[in-house]
């Protein structure tokens, strides 16, 4: 059994993969994979108990979305989890734009938690669950 | 069966221009030379997530209707508006963007394109303190120091390395793509023996330096030091690009900034009395100090590590500001990789017809610009828009939460040719031809250099061009409230 709760920086951007969906069509498959997940480190998924693949709880003071946990796989990230820009990113980032028009989409604080019984939302789930459309 | 060459990629702000198609009963079938993305849109273009015909939500739920009753339905929403917000552009042509800033004049709304979540601060640092740039012909040509700070091409703008830093062959600076490979094999073989260490079957301990520690272990590797182009990058994570890099800076999240003034001081020869900075001990920043003032001409890549982060647009001014410094030593430009194939194209627009890039507000009958207020994030995040047209971008997947509440609790008019998160949201769809592939029209590249986009297969029968759909709303729209005028004027009379 893991730790309950792990504090984190959280960051947003762009994935090769989330780029390929985007331009596929944002209502395909392969748009929902790339971009409904969060990179972890290897590390921290042991400290939490979550296995590469489960499902996580991302929470921020702007909100929280359940993801797919997967292991960075190109270095030791500890403290740091890494969603790709979507609306499943959005959904948590701040929204202080400090006074620019530019939202904190970077190293703002974040917590992850494990989630195995709650499901990763579509986006059409999502926006229907955030904007009732 | 013909094949269309030199086609402009309608992707990222590389817009690489040698792309080679096949086209066959009026549809794309084969793509040579473009990045994963690329083949991405040129094959996917026609697939099933398009939407077919305009739409506008009755009952909660969207509904096929004509193409004269959703221009018509856009126009009365954008004439009865008293404060409505035109926002996207950065994935439409430049014509279609002029039509944008009139349209935005005509109804007195504000007129902001993705720049202002993307390197809006960008152009704020530029208006403080100016920008040394240069364009990527003579960075592909020249340039022997190539710093990424805060960017991953790899993954967004995949063939910049190859056609304008480091694996282009230049006519003075040759491409690194051969050490590259060296490199790779040497990483799989030490890989390899590390493997073969674990498993028993060989006794020797092999140096193997950890992954994400090349600042942190055994001091800065020699390939600073080496012949040829250098690729340098500065990330908080190690990313693709990161991987390839003959130095990679891991810098702590949020303290870009530090590292940028340490170097100022470093390249004047200022003594540090701190032993790190933002995770980076000061020999490393010395060492790239030292390449920075030894180099012929370099040049700095940003990206939205710097954009979004702790600082924002201060990052931006002090990248500018370290870049005018090396001027004093040697060659040195900094240049955004900016993201959409025309936001260039949108800010320089805008800028022409309005004299602002970005977040133009004609409410008052005359464009103002003032950041923070006139940004239309800012401005949907207090509530303040009556109604907004999104055109060629997807708010609902990238804006945060609090601002899409805003917009969908007012009327929401799309134009755009896929069902994205915003198009799923709106109450007026509007499909559109694609730029650069259905439509010819013009974008501008990162570095300002304006590219021809092609018409290679014709759009599906009924979709129109965002120009197109555009002037016919304008044209709505003046109608419209050239009746009211006349109701106005006959009740005066009466």
């Amino acid at each position: 059994m893991g730790q309950q709760k792990l504090h984190v920086t959280l960051l947003t951007g762009r994935t090769i993969e989330q780029g390929v969906g985007k331009e596929q069509g944002k209502s395909s498959p392969l748009y929902f994979e790339a971009c409904s997940m969060v990179y972890m480190d290897g590390d921290d998924m042991k400290k939490l108990g979550v296995k590469n693949g489960e499902n996580v709880l991302v929470t921020t003071p702007d909100g929280s979305v359940v993801l797919r946990a997967i292991k960075y796989p190109r270095a030791a990230t500890p403290g740091l989890i890494y969603i790709p820009y979507g609306p499943w990113a959005n959904a948590v980032c701040s929204e202080a734009t400090t006074s620019i028009g530019m939202p904190s989409f970077k190293g703002t604080p974040a917590e992850v938690e494990p989630a195995p019984d709650k499901p990763v939302l579509s986006m059409a789930e999502l926006l229907k669950v955030e904007f009732g459309r | 069966m013909s094949i269309v060459k030199s086609v402009t990629c309608p992707v990222c702000g590389s817009l690489c221009d040698d792309i080679e198609l096949t086209i066959e009963n009026n549809e794309v079938v084969k793509v040579k030379y473009g990045c994963a993305m690329s083949e991405s849109k040129f094959l996917g273009y026609k697939g099933e997530h398009r939407i077919k015909t305009p739409l506008i939500r009755k009952d909660g739920a969207l509904v096929p209707v004509t193409m004269d009753e959703a221009v018509h339905k856009a126009a009365e929403i954008l004439a009865n508006a008293t404060y409505p917000i035109m926002y996207g552009w950065s994935s439409t042509s430049c014509e279609a963007q002029r039509v944008g800033v009139e349209l935005a004049e005509e109804i007195g709304g504000i007129i902001d394109n993705t720049a202002v979540v993307c390197h809006g601060p960008s152009i704020l640092g530029v208006q403080e303190v100016g920008i040394p740039t240069c364009t990527l012909g003579q960075i592909r040509h020249r340039a022997d120091l190539i710093i990424y700070w805060g960017c991953d091409p790899w993954s967004a703008h995949p063939r910049h390395l190859e056609r304008y830093t480091s694996f282009t062959e230049g006519k003075f600076e040759k491409s690194e793509w051969k050490s590259y490979l060296q490199k790779v094999k040497a990483q799989a073989g030490k890989k390899k023996l590390a493997s073969l260490r674990r498993g028993g079957f060989v006794k020797f301990s092999p140096r193997v330096q950890p992954a994400g520690a090349a600042c942190s272990v055994t001091g800065p590797p020699q390939t600073l030091k080496k012949a040829g182009r250098k690729l340098v990058v500065i990330d908080v994570r190690k990313t693709m690009t990161a991987e390839i890099a003959d130095y990679f800076v891991q810098v702590e999240p949020n303290k870009d900034y530090e590292v940028m003034q340490t170097l100022r001081a470093l390249v004047r020869d200022q003594e540090l009395d701190v032993e790190k900075v933002a995770g980076v001990p000061v020999g490393y920043l010395e060492e790239v100090a030292d390449a920075l003032v030894s180099c012929e001409f370099g040049v700095i890549f940003f990206g939205m590590g710097l954009t979004q982060t702790a600082g924002k647009f201060r990052n931006i001014e002090v990248a500018i500001s370290l870049v005018r410094d090396l001027n004093k030593f040697t060659k040195f430009a900094i240049m955004p990789m900016r993201g959409h194939f025309n936001v260039t194209g949108a800010d320089v627009v805008s800028a022409w017809q309005s004299g602002y890039p970005f977040s133009v507000d004609f409410s008052l009958g005359y464009p103002r610009y003032n950041p923070g207020e006139t940004t239309c994030t800012d401005v949907l995040m207090r509530g303040e828009s009556d109604a907004s047209l999104v055109i060629a971008a997807d708010p609902g997947a990238n804006f945060p939460k609090r601002a899409v509440q805003h917009m969908v609790s007012k009327p929401l008019i799309v134009i755009d040719p896929h069902m994205n998160a915003t198009a799923m949201l709106g109450d007026v769809v509007i499909p559109s031809a694609f730029v650069g592939i259905e439509v010819e029209g013009t974008a501008y590249r990162m570095d300002h250099v304006p590219l021809p986009l092609k018409k290679v297969v014709e759009p599906p029968k009924g979709i129109l061009s965002d120009e197109e759909i555009l002037k016919r709303i304008l044209e709505e729209v003046q109608t419209i409230k050239l009746q009211r005028m006349k109701q106005t004027a006959e009740a005066v009379a009466q």
